[in-house]
């Protein structure tokens, strides 16, 4: 092995060099504007410790590639070291930087073994028993996880955000499921329902003065009418020309809400909507006229996290619908049709089923759940304007769609909460947070290329599964 | 389901197929009898998938007839829309190049093609997701079904695997029987032995006697393999250049100087002299 370390040093200089040659513009240094003109600001040392920690990532990634997993690993430890030391480096990224770049060393250093051992357990009889009751009961042990968060000590006003922001994403992604996972239709326009939704909810609420629990099943409806509206001249549209038309779809939808002063308020949005009310009463500290509020109801002091609490268990709630239909749905006739559809529209056509009809059911049962989780969205914030529409919206949740793995329901929940969780974690980063969301994509698919959770359970079985047997 | 005595299951009638300026069928008539394995034979590119498209609702004719007897009434095939041709006038048909849903399992392929019956059954999924109504049962008699016809092309033990991983030989045989559990009158084969070894072949000669006889389902094949077309076929059709050149009984189509002429070629002799 010895006799390979120059050219790996070598091929670790070279990569060195390229991170410097590209580094330099756009780290090294930056223009300033300081009165008189423009002047140069070095930040040359970030370069240097940027290039130096790509260095020996290089170096170490070669000598795991060459089996040569322990010095790898120290490499790694190392890197982690320098990252957390209270050595003074030029800023906090820089820190981040180093100290991840050595776990994904560390990481990279184990994987064989890691893998070697998964192997190893999947072949073993008591490693298939393991494995089928933790597919069986993960989703189990996730709920009771969730269900048991706001009540844990760790749950500030800041996690139960973040929680609700995540459950709604994977609502959104379990919508979106139906869809893209299980009828194949690449949609790339799916916020447009959600923007129906949530308007549906803000306007009927601000000028009809209809409660959130009235109007949720209507902006439902009201998002599934605009699914099948939209999708019945576009469902005729395969793959590309599909996804390109949806897009276009999301984008005119937004245009409207955006153009439409009269009714949406245009840019300036709809604010002071309701909130969804528990049993009539309100979560406030004073009640408006005519109203009761939670507090008084349950007679306990006012908080505000109850409010968000109670979002929460909405959501959840919500969501769990959401998956629990699309798993009845997967059972019956019209599920399984359009998991045909997504394999093979001309052989659909020849058993005699409609694929316009069954792409249309697909469509607009996604839709209404957009619809939903638009109404509980325009509830949660209180203002809604089209910027929360926009494309990247429809963009992260298809995301989240394909790198769960495109059909899995508990990977949905998996890439919600890497994809949303991560960039607000490492919001400390500042703009840099969302190189956790790259990098959480990228990650997913280096090692799992067709989604976190690939295993598709069939709808139904002829033979029962035998422990210990292969299913 | 049975046809009135003594009237062929499928008439077609004059059928021409136009894309621009190529006629890839040219006024073939020919009908198939209920109860009897028909096949279409002809060099590559005579015309055969072409009519397989226009009976199966894949094309619209561009002049011709296509009848189909059903018990009660007939129908017209020309005039449905892609999948009422399977739907209702219950025509099924596989492919040339198989056409599974390869990441279902097989019992999944054979349940999709009872999609319209147990459709019905679960009041277009509403009693099916509340869980009332005869959807439970319909269900169970699905996948009765199902097993039959698993049982019968031997394929009941790779039920719940993907048919993506079956073996080629099997993914034919899936193919047909998921053709089959759509309960068709008429069932089109487009070249059900092509890639299968000798041994298959034979079986698939089996399988296809037992449609016929045992189901009582009329045949429609398109096929290359003459010890397949030969062996079961009650009457042949031969068509070339998208013309009807002959047509009788495998025996009578054999000899026939005509079809000899457009296998074969015309004889150096018959030019010179």
């Amino acid at each position: 092995m010895g006799a390979r370390l120059p050219s790996m040093l070598k091929d670790a200089g070279l990569t060195a060099f390229v991170a410097a040659a590209l580094g330099i513009f756009i780290v090294g240094f930056r223009t300033v504007d300081v009165g008189r003109g423009l002047t140069f600001d070095y930040h040359l040392v970030d370069l240097a410790v940027a290039v130096v920690t790509i260095f020996f990532g290089r170096l170490g990634l070669s000598l795991a590639a060459n089996g040569l997993r322990w010095p790898a690993m120290a490499l790694g430890a190392a890197m982690i070291a320098a990252g957390v030391s209270p050595l003074q480096l030029p800023s906090g990224f820089l820190h981040w930087f180093v100290a991840l770049g050595g776990v994904l060393l560390v990481i990279r250093g184990a994987w064989p073994w890691a893998n070697d051992a998964m192997a190893a357990a999947a072949k073993s009889p008591s490693g298939v028993v393991l494995g089928q009751a933790g597919a069986k009961w993960s989703g189990w042990l996730l709920l009771a996880a969730a269900v048991a968060m706001p009540f844990t000590p760790f749950a500030d006003q800041k996690t139960m955000d973040l929680g609700v922001l995540i459950l709604t994403y994977v609502m959104l992604g379990w919508g979106l499921n139906i869809v893209v996972g299980l009828a194949g239709l690449l949609d790339l326009g799916y916020v447009a329902f959600y923007a129906v939704g949530a308007y549906s909810y803000a306007l009927l609420s601000t000028q009809h003065g209809l409660g959130f629990w009235t109007v949720l099943p209507l902006a439902g409806m009201m998002a599934a009418l605009f699914g099948v509206v939209l999708g019945f001249p576009v469902l005729r549209l395969r793959g590309d020309y599909l996804a390109i038309v949806t897009l276009g779809f999301g984008e005119i939808i937004r245009l409207v809400i955006l153009n439409w002063f009269d009714l949406t308020n245009g840019p300036a949005g709809i604010g002071s909507i309701p909130g969804p009310t528990l049993f009539g009463a309100v979560f406030a500290e004073t009640p408006p006229a005519g109203k009761q509020t939670v507090s008084d109801m349950l007679g306990i002091p006012f908080d505000g996290n109850h409010r968000l609490i109670f979002l929460y268990y909405i959501i959840l709630v919500l969501a769990l619908i959401t998956n629990l239909f699309t798993q009845r749905m997967r059972r019956l006739p019209v599920g399984r049709a359009w998991e045909a559809l997504r394999e093979d529209e001309t052989a659909c056509r020849a058993l005699g089923i409609n694929p316009t009809n069954t792409k249309l059911t697909a469509f607009a049962v996604g839709a209404m759940f957009a619809g939903f989780a638009g109404s509980f969205f325009a509830a949660k914030q209180r203002f809604i304007s089209p910027e929360s529409f926009v494309f990247i919206e429809s963009a992260i949740i298809l995301a989240i769609v394909v790198l769960g793995g495109m059909g899995s329901q508990i990977g949905v929940v998996l890439a919600a909460v890497l994809l949303i969780g991560l960039p607000e974690w490492f919001r400390d980063l500042g703009s840099y947070r969302m190189l956790a969301f790259g990098l959480a994509m990228v990650l997913i698919m280096v090692f799992r290329p067709r989604g976190l959770v690939a295993h598709r359970e069939p709808s139904l079985r002829l033979h029962p599964v035998k422990p210990g047997g292969s299913g | 389901m049975s046809v009135p005595q003594g009237l062929p299951l499928i008439d077609v009638e004059h059928l021409t197929m136009r894309f621009g300026g190529l006629v890839a069928v040219d006024d073939v008539s020919f009908s198939a009898q209920p109860r009897e394995i028909t096949a279409i034979i002809g060099p590559n590119g005579a015309g055969k998938t072409t009519v397989f498209n226009c009976i199966t609702g894949f094309y619209k004719p561009t002049v011709g007839r296509l009848t189909l007897r059903g018990g009660e009434r007939d129908y017209l095939l020309e005039r449905m829309l892609g999948h009422e041709v399977g739907q209702r006038a219950k025509v099924a048909r596989t492919f040339q190049n198989i056409r599974l849903f390869p990441g279902m399992t097989v019992l999944e392929n054979l349940m999709v093609a009872q999609h319209n019956k147990l459709m019905r059954a679960s009041g277009w999924s509403v009693f099916g997701l509340l869980g009332i109504g005869a959807h439970r049962r319909a269900e169970e008699a699905g996948v009765e079904l199902a097993r039959g016809w698993l049982e019968r092309i031997a394929l009941i033990d790779d039920a719940d695997r993907p048919a993506g991983e079956l073996p080629y030989g099997a993914q034919r045989r899936l193919e047909i029987a998921r053709a089959m559990c759509t309960e068709p009158r008429l069932l089109c084969l487009d070249e059900p032995a092509a890639g299968l070894n000798p041994h298959e072949s034979a079986e698939l000669n089996q399988l296809l006697a037992s449609i016929r006889d045992r189901d009582g389902v009329g045949v429609l094949l398109i096929e290359h393999d003459m010890s397949v077309v030969m062996k079961i076929s009650d009457h042949i059709v031969v068509l070339d250049y998208g013309r009807k050149i002959a047509e009788g009984s495998p025996a009578e189509v054999q000899d026939d100087p005509a079809v000899i002429r457009a296998y074969l070629g015309t004889d150096d002799e018959a030019i010179d002299g």
